[in-house]
């Protein structure tokens, strides 16, 4: 049941990978994210190095969102235009990313700086989204129906020069508002080992205005770019991609997804954003936990390895 | 290993024994001398299996390559823990084991358990110049810990058993982790504090098969590792879906 990881250098239990690669694909497919939030986490929690978790995860979601992305491509559900500019954003946020990442391993500090991004962002996004979730239940059990109010509201976002035209959006916004979202997605992809999906959706939903019927495909769109420049990047400057471990999660990760896909089409919106919520709340309370607990040992052994 | 083969060995030790007894006051050899890390690799153990002339003390000390080691400390800043402080030394053996037929300070001297490295605490660790005594301590010890958390080293010797008064047997376990590179296996008989005899074998923990090509590949064309790495995750996504949609 062992197999060594050539590049991690250590043995792990391939059906463990392959479970843990399932059960996040199957949470991926239902919420319709990338879940690297959730994998990187648990592959750090079962000793695989942080490094190791981050590069091969990336490597991972490369392949996990690329059916995806062809599906929705399939189903005329990706707005190119949009998707390049955050793309655009996304490769210059990555590609700083990996060296930002070369650095903090030099001097010790990536895990702290990984789960300290775990805790803020995951926190922030999981009490929103909570907060959302909890709010549009509430106020279905008032009317009796989910209202949609106007698209979005306009401020100071929109007096942002370099307008451009979204026809596929309907929007007519800044260039630089989702470049900047891409660059901020793509930043986090490098160091965080994820695809950025859980922070993206909600950006383009809530920042940008777009509709909900393009927001999955033109995410997915610029995480399979972004994830493959992150990829590359780790592989080529830290060493860092595991790929028979990537491999294994991949595979248990899209006969996952294709479950949780089905099963998500039969829950109803609100609830699984509040599912998703405290999925997310649940993992960054453990990191954060972790941070503030005193260590069992103060001592540890880092950075250089032993040959 | 199978028994048989184990027994071939030792038969064939103990004649080259009888033909050296005169010369050699310690013999000893292992069971293999090279341990592949194939992809299934979960770990493994050699046996270790000699005779002496004479009786006394055998101790089995087995050293990895040895490299820098960073040992970091963290402290509490702002309620967080976080690696404020760091040691490098230089010289520390990637793995070691130990194993001797009596508990270890009841073996020979301190000086000499010092000299052959007998014990964690002998394990040579260099620091850098101008170390505080205390400091040094401290760190050194945070080093052991974390090598014992590891697997990598061991605290607890391992038993040297003898059968009968001249062969004695001893097996070394090597984790799933276990460093590659040339490993020193060095055996010693003790009496009456005094070293009356020494043999030392080399040994080579080296990866095989496909993962010793994949880590190669990865190392030495790291760009090129990079972008089959994409194209390989392209690929199997793409597959892995195509096949699952089609079922």
């Amino acid at each position: 049941m062992q197999i060594y990881l050539p590049v991690a250098e250590l043995s792990a239990n391939w059906l463990l990978l392959l479970g843990l690669g399932g059960g996040v694909g199957l949470l991926s497919g239902l919420f319709g994210v990338g879940g690297g939030f959730l994998m990187t986490p648990l592959l750090i929690f079962i000793g695989v190095p942080p490094a190791i978790a981050v590069g091969s995860e990336a490597a991972q979601i490369v392949g996990a969102s690329v059916s995806g992305a062809l599906a929705h491509w399939r189903r005329n559900n990706v707005d190119f235009r949009m998707g390049f500019v955050l793309l655009a954003g996304g490769i210059f946020g990555s590609t700083i990313g990996v060296q930002v990442f070369a650095l903090l391993r030099k001097a010790g500090q990536v895990e702290l700086i990984i789960a300290l991004a775990y805790v803020v962002i995951l926190g922030a996004i999981g009490s929103l989204m909570l907060a959302e979730s909890v709010r549009a239940m509430r106020r279905q059990r008032l009317t009796g129906t989910t209202r949609r109010g106007k698209l979005h509201q306009h401020t100071w976002l929109h007096g942002l020069p370099l307008k451009m035209r979204f026809p596929k959006s309907k929007l007519y916004i800044s260039a630089l508002l989702p470049f900047v979202v891409g660059a901020f997605v793509g930043l986090l992809a490098a160091l965080m080992g994820v695809g950025g999906g859980f922070i993206m959706v909600p950006a383009m939903i809530y920042l940008l205005g777009m509709p909900t019927s393009v927001v999955v495909g033109t995410s997915l769109f610029q995480i399979v770019f972004v994830t493959a420049n992150v990829t590359f990047l780790q592989a080529w400057q830290n060493q860092t991609v595991d790929m028979v471990l990537a491999v294994l999660l991949l595979v248990g990760g899209v006969v996952g997804a294709q479950f949780g896909a089905r099963l998500g089409q039969k829950l109803r919106g609100e609830q699984l954003r509040g599912l998703m919520a405290l999925l997310v709340l649940g993992v960054a309370l453990k990191l954060a936990f972790d941070l503030v607990a005193t260590p069992q040992d103060a001592f540890s052994l880092g950075g250089g390895r032993a040959h | 290993m199978s028994a048989a083969r184990a027994a071939a060995l030792l038969l064939a030790l103990l004649l080259a024994c009888m033909r050296d007894a005169a010369a050699q006051p310690l013999v000893a050899d292992l069971s293999s001398h090279e341990i592949s890390i194939t992809t299934g690799f979960s770990g493994t153990e050699l046996l270790l299996f000699g005779a002496t002339e004479g009786e006394g003390d055998v101790v089995v000390v087995v050293r990895g390559p040895a490299g820098p080691a960073t040992v970091r400390r963290k402290s509490r800043v702002l309620g967080i823990w976080i690696n404020t402080d760091s040691v490098r030394f230089e010289g520390v053996p990637s793995f070691y084991r130990v194993a001797s037929s009596r508990p270890l300070d009841q073996v020979g001297t301190p000086g000499m358990r010092q000299r052959h490295q007998i014990g964690v605490g002998a394990v040579s660790a260099r620091p850098p110049e101008g170390t505080s005594p205390e400091r040094l301590a401290e760190f050194r010890d945070g080093l052991v810990r974390a090598k014992l958390r590891e697997g990598l080293w061991n605290d607890v010797p391992g038993q040297v058993s003898f059968m009968g008064p001249k062969l004695f047997r001893t097996t070394i376990s090597f984790p799933p982790n276990v460093p590659t590179g040339i490993y020193n296996v060095e055996v010693f008989l003790v009496k009456d504090g005094r070293e009356i005899g020494a043999q030392t074998a080399p040994m080579r923990v080296k990866k095989t098969g496909i993962g010793a090509r994949i880590y190669d590949f990865a190392h030495r064309h790291a760009a090129a590792h990079g972008l089959a790495a994409v194209l390989i995750a392209l690929a199997a996504g793409w597959a892995a879906s195509a096949a699952f949609r089609r079922s």
